[in-house]
């Protein structure tokens, strides 16, 4: 009768544990949502909002507040079920993905081992995976049940550039799986922290540029924020939006922009890991805040640069976006993995004799 | 066919180098750009806090003067009234009675004067006109009213504050760039 023997510690832990980083990322995202027009302020010159609180801190819940109060409309030939459903998924799917993120090393409370992750799962970059391509759902559907051309253009524009991006995603990844030999994200992000190794942007800056641009795409960023072409859809797929639902499609891209950059810095910038210290030497709670301190730097680092690329380069055209996605990426990402293999096999053979020898066979 | 002038130049339609269309040396370089506008100053005037400064021609809102004694000026002559090119101001006129004497400076003055904001053009005119000194241009600006009827101004709001009763009221309404 052992088989069912549930760890009521553990299930509160881990519940805990679930509602401060899933509030934590909403948290995040709501300032992420400020600092995006605080960025874009600063880059063109201008003061940007200040008004409401001191240095226009409580501007996002200003914001927000604004479209709790505004009409909630559903068009009269939408599909009501779907036109729901759509924004809850894009939400769903975008927090979903902090599950797996190692936030940190473990704390120790209470003589317990308190492991800063949600699930440790083996398969944890391929469930990122899923459930991103799960996001594209959110838009697909929103689109489609509104019942408006632009909508379900942007909608489809979504669909196709989500699922060309995601394929070079893919390929770039599996160079960075074949170093580290695992799918489980603290596994990688470990392997990066031991003693004496490197991150893994040393070996896979080409990997890192091409997941970084396929990123950009799956986030609807610009320059790929064609699902949201304001001049050309009038406002994209969640046109026919109003009130908290379009609320959730626009929170939901600043989540999905958090959750990437987290991915992002555990597959490429070594995670919590702090350059040039020896985590080990610290006590565990020490090693544990700091690495947070370390991973939420990393990914302020590239909210930034997500920022940054947005108010400077204009949006691709629809061909030029495809021609990017699979004329280049997806080519220079096989190269990538087959120079990673010959590198990897050339470390275990010890000769490039043995690396011929293998094709001649 | 001719050119009108000779700054025509043919459209460039080479297909791109490769490493134009790589895009990422551009990219950057557009990168660095936005950068280092961060280290720009920004021109913002923050408006209802900060004031741009004005010429000390600005034309603004009308204001009625008086004298140092706070007696009106005007007469009602209507010469603004003529030298309006866009025919904002009426006005009626009356005569002075016994013991008004504190309160206009000369005879004749005017019961009613007004002036249609909305048609306006803030030219000027009416403050040359004036032989009297009695009209002029203030530095207020960017009146704000709920109905277009409020924005034809009467005595009461054209009328510069009492310079005895009310000396700060009336430096204000002067301006700062007025002289005295």
């Amino acid at each position: 009768m052992t088989l069912l023997q549930l760890d009521v510690l553990l299930v509160i832990e881990k519940l805990v544990l679930i509602i401060v980083i899933v509030l934590a990322s909403l948290g995040i995202a709501l300032y992420t949502t400020f600092a995006e027009r605080k960025v874009a302020a600063v880059l063109q010159d201008r003061p940007g909002p200040e008004r409401a609180g001191p240095l226009g801190l409580l501007q996002p819940f200003a914001d927000g507040l604004k479209l709790v109060m505004k009409e909630e409309i559903i068009p009269g030939s939408a599909n009501k079920a779907l036109f729901i459903l759509g924004p809850a998924l894009a939400m769903t799917a975008a927090l979903m993905t902090c599950a797996v993120i190692p936030w940190s090393s473990h704390l120790e409370l209470f003589g317990r081992k308190i492991d800063l992750q949600i699930a440790d799962i083996n398969i944890g970059i391929l469930y990122v995976f899923g459930v991103v391509s799960l996001g594209v759902y959110g838009i697909m559907i929103g689109g489609w049940a509104s019942n408006n051309k632009f909508s379900l253009m942007a909608a489809l524009r979504g669909a196709s550039q989500a699922i060309s991006y995601e394929l070079a995603m893919g390929l770039s990844l599996i160079a960075v799986l074949m170093l580290g030999g695992s799918l489980s994200l603290r596994t990688l992000v470990d392997q990066q922290m031991a003693p004496g190794s490197l991150w893994n942007i040393a070996y896979q800056p080409l990997g890192f540029l091409i997941f970084f641009i396929c990123a950009l795409a799956e986030c609807n960023r610009t320059p790929f924020d064609l699902p949201e072409a304001e001049s050309e859809l009038n406002f994209g797929y969640h046109q026919e939006y109003s009130s908290m639902k379009l609320g959730f499609y626009l929170f939901s891209e600043y989540v999905n922009m958090i959750m990437s950059s987290a991915v992002m810095a555990c597959l490429f910038f070594g995670g919590y890991d702090i350059p040039f210290l020896d985590e080990s030497t610290l006590s565990a709670n020490l090693a544990a805040v700091l690495g947070l301190g370390a991973l939420l730097t990393k990914i302020v680092c590239f909210l930034f640069l997500f920022m940054w690329i947005r108010w400077t380069i204009p949006r691709f055209r629809y061909d030029q976006l495809m021609n990017l996605g699979w004329k280049k990426l997806i080519p220079l990402a096989l190269v990538n993995m087959l120079l990673t293999g010959i590198f990897i096999l050339m470390k275990q053979e010890g000769s490039w004799q043995t690396i011929t020898g293998f094709f001649q066979k | 066919m001719q050119s009108l002038t000779n700054r025509s130049r043919e459209v460039s339609r080479k297909p791109l180098s490769f490493m134009e269309s790589l895009y990422l040396p551009a990219i950057l370089k557009g990168m660095m750009i936005t950068f280092s506008h961060i280290f720009k100053k920004n021109p913002t005037v923050r408006y209802p806090e900060e004031k741009r400064p004005f010429s000390p021609v600005f034309r603004g809102l009308h204001v009625l003067n008086r004298d140092e004694a706070g007696r009106e000026n005007c007469t009602a002559c209507g010469l603004c009234a003529v030298a309006c090119p866009a025919e904002a101001i009426t006005m009626e006129a009356a005569e002075r009675l016994p013991g008004e004497e504190n309160l206009y400076k000369e005879e004749k003055y005017a019961a009613k004067y007004e002036i249609n904001m909305l048609r306006c053009i803030f030219c000027g005119l009416c403050e040359e006109a004036c032989p009297k000194d009695a009209i002029y241009l203030s530095e207020t600006f960017a009146p704000a009213n709920f109905t277009r009827k409020g924005f034809i101004y009467g005595k009461d709001e054209l009328l510069i504050p009492h310079p005895i009763n009310e000396p700060e009221a009336y430096a204000k309404a002067k301006g700062l760039n007025q002289e005295a």
